[in-house]
């Protein structure tokens, strides 16, 4: 017995010992739950934004012009008649309230209109490229679906929150990957030409870092002419975040450098006659890879809260764009909230997104060094 | 100390230079000068134009010399005190100005502190008792803090006191004291001081998280080093011996951060204003932006960008005045 687990534990140290990097940087964060999960919610969302389309019931911009503001649909088993059935949903009828004199919904009595799994719907081009009109799941005719409830237009606020979510999303990592561009060359120049350039960089990131952030964003983005497309504002409002977002990747990027081009490796890189860019490319940014990553996951957040402040505001995204931060634009009102507070189911997809994007960083950070303890 | 303080100033100054210049591309970033859409704009509404005015306005702003000279003039007047000419609420933009900025330093110095005493000792019982319930609990609570964001989090408190409370929470002043020229009476600062804990808890939150991280992390790192380890073998007691020394050392960065907090702060308390409809310069800048109102909106991005530099300058100091390593490290690094 004692043998074998001796046998066991001199095992594992050797598996420990023959794994590469990345894998001792896998198990690592394995260890590591929440920020597991953090990364598997992650997962879930780009999978949802990305099928949008397919998942949701109705195209973000249907209009159910007989269900303004219709409050979330519920899901029931129990017929009028106490029988157990499939899942189905009562079609609803405007009907007003006697005593607050609001609009309110009242079910249709006796009717049942189950869930249906694959149906036909609203027509949409999938991903651009062929025309189809399935859906993950919607409900017999004449009731409806609505998740999340309906906007002031009738419009599905659930289809309209996985459309936005695609949008938000995307914005974030598009505009990450702007700033690591400029974050890695101008960073890279600046901690590996060093001198007066590093010093000019370094001025630079250190004036654009004392602007507070929104307001300059917010001037920025008001700079943009009324007219242009969505399309346009869609790529300004991502390179006026990355403008600003650069600086710290940037930093990161130079600190990393400085503290590697010292290194033995690199000087027998360059003994043996290696270029320079030889050296950065082979060299040094593999040995930092796990750096930028951590640095990315946990600047992605902070686009996404940008984006979702401006839109909010008025100065980003604009109908007929949907993104989560237009979304809420909706629900800036008081009495809009109070009335309707589904309106806000937007702000969860937004914490949500960017909590797990700060839990899955926070687990690879303490993930990317493997060999410290 | 001294040298080090004029040292700091001086290089100050090509920072607030370059605020400048940039602010100035931000007022020029509309197609077409203000004040054409200023006209075009007032001829839409059907109101008529005065040549002679429009002629003398021109000339006052330098609209027909080059850009450069334009802005020369701007700045030149800027350090006069004199940010242009508000066409929205035809009126100087100093005269806007003035108390809205000092309202927004009153709100970032007191959420810097309420951030403070909030943060330093929760992150200190977190990482003393590391992964207790407790530390995991605060730590969760920490991450809804950073993920909610400001105005988010405003909007939603709107929406609870507003449906459950009965109540509305927004603005600084009850309204027997909103107006401007109510003087400044105890009664006033009062009432102030009464509506001030909202905003001041909305716009911490996120950096109460952050520091609480910070506090926690480098506190962690702290009590495995050999020190800790000697002073518990000679038998210091435990709550003298984090207190007096690792702690120390584990907060600095609440000063020496204060250079990125403060810029933080201000773009924090400039969005939930204008959820909380706070009379600070959020709710202006935005209307300034959305009319292109550039002389206004440019002097609330200069002035707060200012802000932070000049914060920035203190906390170097406060940290060279507490830390003799950076009063004497400096003058090799700069």
């Amino acid at each position: 017995m004692n043998e074998e687990s001796k046998i066991e534990e001199k095992k594992r140290e050797e598996k420990y010992l023959n794994a590469s990097t990345r894998q001792l940087i896998w198990w690592r964060f394995k260890k590591h739950k929440l920020a597991l999960m953090g990364l598997y919610i992650i997962g879930v969302m780009y999978f949802c934004a990305a099928f949008c389309e397919f998942l949701s019931p109705y195209h973000k911009d249907t209009r159910h012009s007989d269900c303004v503001y219709a409050p979330s649909t519920k899901i029931r088993v129990i017929d009028h008649k106490d029988r157990f059935r499939r899942p189905f949903v009562e079609a609803i009828e405007p009907d007003i309230d006697l005593e607050s004199q609001q609009l309110c919904y009242k079910p249709v009595q006796g009717s049942c209109c189950p869930i249906r799994f694959l149906v036909r719907g609203d027509k949409y081009l999938f991903w651009g490229l062929w025309e189809t009109d399935l859906h993950l799941f919607g409900v017999e005719p004449p009731g409806r679906i609505f998740l999340f409830g309906t906007d002031r237009m009738g419009r599905d606020m659930f289809s309209r929150c996985l459309y936005g979510s695609r949008v938000s999303l995307s914005i974030g990592m598009l505009g990450v990957f702007l700033s690591l561009f400029l974050g890695l060359v101008l960073g890279g120049i600046s901690g590996y030409v060093g001198g007066w350039i590093d010093g000019l960089i370094q001025r630079t990131i250190e004036i654009i870092r004392c602007f507070p952030s929104i307001p300059l964003w917010m001037g920025l983005s008001a700079a943009m002419p009324p007219h242009w497309p969505a399309l346009k504002v869609y790529f300004a409002i991502t390179i006026i975040l990355s403008l600003v977002g650069w600086t710290d990747l940037a930093r990161m990027v130079r600190g990393k450098l400085i503290a590697l081009r010292e290194e033995e490796f690199v000087l027998a890189a360059r003994f043996a006659g290696a270029g320079h860019a030889r050296i950065i490319f082979r060299h040094l940014l593999p040995s930092f890879t796990s750096h930028i990553i951590v640095a990315i996951t946990l600047a992605i957040p902070s686009m996404i809260l940008a984006e979702t402040a401006l839109s909010f505001l008025g100065i980003g995204l604009r109908p007929p764009v949907t993104s989560l931060g237009v979304l809420l634009k909706e629900a800036q009102n008081v009495t809009t909230i109070a009335l309707y507070p589904w309106l806000l189911i937007p702000v969860l997809f937004v914490i949500v997104a960017v909590l797990a994007f700060n839990c899955a960083g926070d687990g690879l950070r303490d993930a990317v060094d493997p060999y410290s303890r | 100390m001294l040298a080090y303080v004029i040292r700091r100033i001086l290089i100050m100054i090509p920072t607030l230079v370059a605020i400048s210049v940039i602010t100035f591309v931000i007022i020029q970033l509309p197609p077409g000068d203000f004040l054409t859409t200023h006209v075009a704009e007032l001829r839409m509404s059907g109101e008529s134009v005065d040549q002679a005015e429009l002629e003398a306005l021109r000339n006052r702003f330098g609209l027909d010399d080059p850009l450069y000279m334009q802005y020369f003039l701007w700045a030149w007047n800027c350090l006069h005190g004199d940010f242009g000419y508000s066409f929205e609420w035809k009126r100087p933009v100093s005269d806007l100005i003035g108390e809205r900025i000092s309202l927004t330093i009153l709100i970032s110095v007191s959420t810097l502190l309420f951030t403070w005493a909030v943060a330093v000792p929760i992150g200190i019982y977190s990482a003393v008792r590391q992964y207790s319930w407790a530390d995991h609990f605060l730590t969760f609570i920490g991450f809804m803090g950073l993920a909610t964001p400001n105005f988010l989090l405003a909007l939603i408190l709107l929406w609870f006191s507003f449906a459950y409370l009965g109540m509305s929470v927004g603005g600084l002043f009850s309204p027997e004291f909103a107006a401007a020229d109510v003087p400044w009476t105890l009664a006033k600062v009062w009432d102030l001081l009464k509506h001030l804990w909202i905003p001041v808890i909305i716009v911490g939150t996120d950096h109460t998280a952050k520091f609480i991280r910070i506090i926690r992390g480098n506190l962690l790192d702290e009590l495995k080093k050999p020190y800790v380890t000697t002073a518990r073998a000679k038998g210091l007691k435990e709550v003298n011996l984090i207190l007096k020394y690792p702690v120390r050392l584990a907060i600095n960065p609440l000063v020496s951060t204060i250079g990125w907090t403060l810029p933080e702060l201000v773009s924090g308390i400039a969005i939930t204003a204008v959820v909380l409809n706070l009379p600070t310069t959020g709710p202006l800048l935005l209307k300034a932006l959305l009319s292109q109102d550039m002389h206004l909106a440019g002097a609330f991005i200069m002035l707060l960008s200012f802000l932070t530099v000049v914060g920035t300058l203190i906390s170097d100091i406060l940290l060279a005045w507490v830390d003799p390593r950076i009063r004497f490290g400096a003058r090799e690094t700069v």
